[in-house]
Formats: structure tokens, sequence, C-alpha cells
């Protein structure tokens, strides 16, 4: 038998087909899912978020998916524009928290060591607080429940934890023989930064972003549910959650589709980001 | 002709460790030099201080003068300005010294780009590919357009050093410091880029530091031998004399060595 070149493995490999790992997939859909809801309330919501369409604590039917709240508002169109805050804050808090944190964390890898010493108890000491009390410090310092303070509190409240790892990751790659290579090649510091250091350190920098994402996402809703979030025109899961609680013995479907959309949302994220890590480096050949 | 590089007593103490003490030699420009010791004897420590790369906890002093330039105590700036155009390095491990994460192709074109901007030559993505496909031939790598799309990662040993030599080569510095170049490599892995090396430092006029623990290989592509022992500098010669009549103890005991086994695969330097 005699081998075809097609048999013969061939000395380079150049291209290495990589599955896409299943979490990816199903954590994609999820979070596209959610993505749509979110875009689709910009144009067109089943009702209006606000109009009285139905009676009072309806059971959920065909006309209202998710049945009404106590003031018989359409409780469906209401989890669709939560999608779109959620989603809104996630994206805003992590820019943010991803900007301060990979900066700060940068910087301090740079940093003399006594510098870095300083830095490195900083973001100790920052992620020993809970990130959701953080996060009701800085709005209620701030006096005003809004949807830009909520992403700016949940994005500062988020930063420490992105700034120590991207601090460690930095170190890390800095300590390898090609950057050692590339400073013999004359590149300056800038130039090695940009280069080298953030493109090996975004595999692992993503998935930790998709992983705030999720989190972010909650802090929101908790933020809403203690009134500290997006005010009430706003239909926010946390909200809808606070509102529901009174009624959930008579009524627990108002608070069980809110929570379903979050707990979904959470998931679909924690998902994507697994997917995300045997996929975003490409040294690695094939997820196990 | 005044010499490219001098060293000049040059000591490396790691806090109160002597790691190198007192080690002076010269490297006239064309001239080809080995480093000969064994691990921990001080080479890459030397190659390190010399284009100014030690780590912060270790400290250099003496005089290591470099195309004129005082490395010792220069600034990050001067040192830059040094690197490239006057010494390029070559490294033991070619896959830790190639960015895991960008295509080869990419990696050379940083280095081309670097060396147009410095020349004043406007750079273009086409002339910067044309000469990076050029380099990758010039290392005689087959099929430089599909190597150029690969990652590192994805190519064999001796191709990645090819790699590595092609960026060294890309700013045709005056001394190209070579640190073990193949100890990472298969045996005739090693003979093809020793040959490569060779050739291209004749070819460009290049001096060559080669730093090394294997005699047989550093006297085929040398033509000056020092031999460093513990951090210190024992023998300083041509290949012949060091080889033939070694005057120290050392030395003798690792050509014996390097015969001894030699004998024992049955080749012969």
């Amino acid at each position: 038998m005699s081998l075809t070149p097609a048999d013969t493995p061939q000395p380079t490999a150049i291209s290495v087909r990589r599955k896409i790992p299943l979490s990816l997939i199903v954590g994609g859909l999820i979070v596209g899912l959610h993505l749509l809801a979110g875009i689709l309330t910009i144009l067109w919501t089943p009702y209006e978020p606000t109009a009285m369409v139905g009676g009072r604590l309806a059971e959920p039917s065909i006309a209202h998916w998710a049945g009404t709240d106590r003031l018989g508002r359409d409780l469906f169109t209401q989890i669709l524009i939560g999608a779109r805050i959620a989603l809104e804050v996630g994206s805003g808090a992590v820019l943010v928290g991803a900007g301060i944190g990979i900066t700060l964390g940068t910087l301090a890898a740079f940093a003399t060591r006594t510098l870095d010493d300083v830095f490195a108890a900083a973001f100790d000491i920052l992620i020993a607080f809970p990130t959701l009390l953080v996060a009701m410090l800085i709005v209620t310092a701030s006096q005003t429940a809004s949807l830009f303070t909520a992403v700016l509190a949940i994005g500062i409240a988020g930063s420490a934890i992105i700034a120590r790892l991207t601090r460690i990751l930095v170190k890390r790659v800095l300590s390898m023989d090609y950057i050692v290579a590339a400073r013999v090649a004359g590149s300056s510091w800038p130039s090695i930064v940009f280069v080298h250091v953030l493109p090996n350190i975004w595999p692992t920098l993503i998935v930790n972003l998709a992983l705030q994402f999720g989190l972010a996402a909650m802090a929101e809703s908790s933020l809403s549910y203690l009134g500290l979030g997006a005010p009430p025109p706003n239909a926010s899961w946390g909200r809808l959650l606070q509102e529901a609680q009174g009624t959930v013995y008579t009524a627990p479907f108002g608070a069980i589709a809110p929570g379903l959309a979050l707990v979904t949302l959470v998931i679909g994220m924690n998902l994507l980001a697994d997917g995300l890590r045997a996929f975003a480096d490409p040294t690695r050949r094939r997820s196990r | 002709m005044s010499a490219l590089l001098t060293i000049d007593r040059m000591s490396i103490a790691a806090g109160e460790r002597q790691l190198v003490r007192n080690v002076s030699f010269s490297i006239a420009p064309g001239e080809r030099l080995g480093l000969i010791g064994e691990s921990g004897s001080g080479k890459s420590l030397t190659a390190l201080a010399l284009i100014g790369l030690l780590s912060d906890a270790m400290m250099a002093t003496g005089s290591i003068l470099l195309a004129d330039t005082e490395v010792v105590g220069a600034r990050e700036r001067q040192l830059v300005a040094l690197r490239g155009p006057v010494v390029a390095t070559i490294f033991q491990e070619p896959l830790t010294a190639l960015d895991p994460l960008m295509r080869v192709g990419r990696q050379i074109g940083e280095v081309v780009r670097r060396r147009m901007r410095h020349d004043c030559v406007s750079t273009s993505s086409q002339q910067v590919q044309a000469r990076v496909l050029e380099l990758l031939a010039r290392v005689s790598i087959p099929d430089p357009e599909r190597l150029a799309r690969a990652y590192p990662h994805e190519i064999s040993g001796g191709q990645r050093q090819r790699v590595a030599i092609a960026m060294a080569l890309a700013w045709r510095p005056r001394l190209l410091i070579a640190d073990e170049p193949t100890t990472a490599l298969d045996v005739t892995t090693q003979a093809d880029i020793l040959k490569l090396i060779g050739q291209l430092v004749e070819e460009e006029n290049m001096a060559l530091l080669f730093i090394s623990h294997d005699i047989p290989v550093v006297a085929a592509a040398v033509d000056r031998v020092a031999v460093l022992k513990q951090g210190e500098l024992v023998e300083d010669g041509s290949v012949g004399e060091v080889l033939q009549a070694p005057n120290n103890g050392y030395t003798r005991s690792l050509i014996e060595a390097a015969r001894t086994f030699d004998r024992a695969l049955g080749r012969l330097f």
C-alpha cells in the first residue's frame, strides 16, 4: 500500500483546524438571544412598557407571555427591556473596568519594586471589599441613581480584580525570552507593550472580561433591587424582582420570569467565557 | 582598526555574590570569537551584560565598550540605539524567543519596519513583506510565503531558529551574538544552522560572539576561543592554540572530555 500525498503528514501544519467548543456555541446562543431581545426593544416592544394593558397579576397567556404585574403592565415587554438594560450596564461597566484595570495593572507591572508593592496591596484591599458594597458606596456618594452612575459604579468596583489579573499576566509575559529578544532587536517599551504584551495577555483577559460582564449584569440587578440602579421607567430585572416580592406567593411568575432572564444571561456569559478560553489562544491546538 | 567590542575587567554581581570576575576580552570588526564554559560559568550573563540587559537584581562593573559606547551605566535610550544596528542576538531556545501569538512573517516584519524607519526609508507594507520573504529565503527556508503565515508553534525547531536568525539579520548588525544557538536542536539540524550562521557572518562581514559549552561546535564556527570557568576567564587564544596546547588545566579537561565523548561516538574533530 502506498501513501498518497494527502496521507503524508505535513512537516509544518500551517492551519490546525480547531473544533469550536460546545460551551462557546451554547453560551453564544444564549447571549445572542438576550442581545437580539435587547436590540429589538429599541425598535419595537409587544406592548407599551408603561401601559396597563391587561388584568392585574394575570397568569402567563398567549397575549401576555409572562403575565402582567400588579398594575396590569405586560411583564414580557418589561423583561425584554430589562435585557437591554442589563447588556448596556454589563458592557459599559466592563469597558470602564477594563479601561481602568488594564491601565493600572500594566503600570503596576512596569513600576519600581516599591511602587509595585503599593499597587498590589491597593488592588488586594479593594478586592477584599465586596464589589456590590463598593458600587453602592459610589452610587450613594454621587447622590444620583441613574443608568450612568450604575455603569460607572459597577465598572470602578470591578476594576481592581482586572487590574490585579493584568498585573500578574503582564509580569509573566515580561519575563519571557521573546520580550528580551524584542528588546535586543531595539524595541522601545511602549511598542513592546502594544505589540507583544497586550496581545499575549488578551486570551486570558478576554475570558475574565466575559465573566466580569455576567457579574456586572448581576450587580446591576442587585443595585436596582435595592433602588440604587436605573430609576423607574427603566424596567431593570432587579426592580421587577423587587416589585414582585410582595406578591410572590399569589403570583410567583412575576418573580420567576425576570429571575430566569437574569440567570440565563449570567450562565450564558460564563459558558461563553469558558468557550473563549479554549478558543482564543491559537497555541492551543485542540480543546480536550 | 579599533576593536568593535572591548570588555575591560568586567564583573557581574548579584547582591553579595560575584557571578563574573574581572573578565577582559575584545572582538575586532569581522572577528569570530567563541566563548566556552560549563553551564553557570557566566557565559550568557556576559552576553546579556554587553547589550545592557542584565536583570535589575544584577550589577555590572568595569567597562564594556561597544562601538565606542560605554554600556556599563548607560541610559536605556543609548542602549536602544545600539540594539539592532550594532548588535543582534540569537537565543538558545527559539520557541520561547518568538512571540507565540504572532505570525512569523509579522514578527520579522516588525524588525524590518523598525530598520527601515531607522534608515529613514519609507515603509509600505508591500516593501516590508517583500523584505521579509527575502530574509526568509536568505536563511534557506523553503516556501517562505507559507512559512510567513505560520505561528511559531506550527513550525519545526530548526525552522524557528532560522526565523530567529532572519530577525537578527534584518538589522545587518556589526556584531552577532549567538547564545547556544544549536543546543536545543538535533544533531543534523545543528550542523545546518552552524553552516548557515558561518555563511551569513562571512557574507555580511559581521563579527560573531558564539557562546557554547560544546567545544567541537565552537571550533567549527570561530577563529578565537575564550574559556570561562566559574566567572573567570582562564584562556583566550586562537582556536588552534587553545585546542592543541591549552594553558589551563580546566581547558584541558574540557577538551579531553569532548575527545572522550567523540571517541565514544566515533567522530573526530
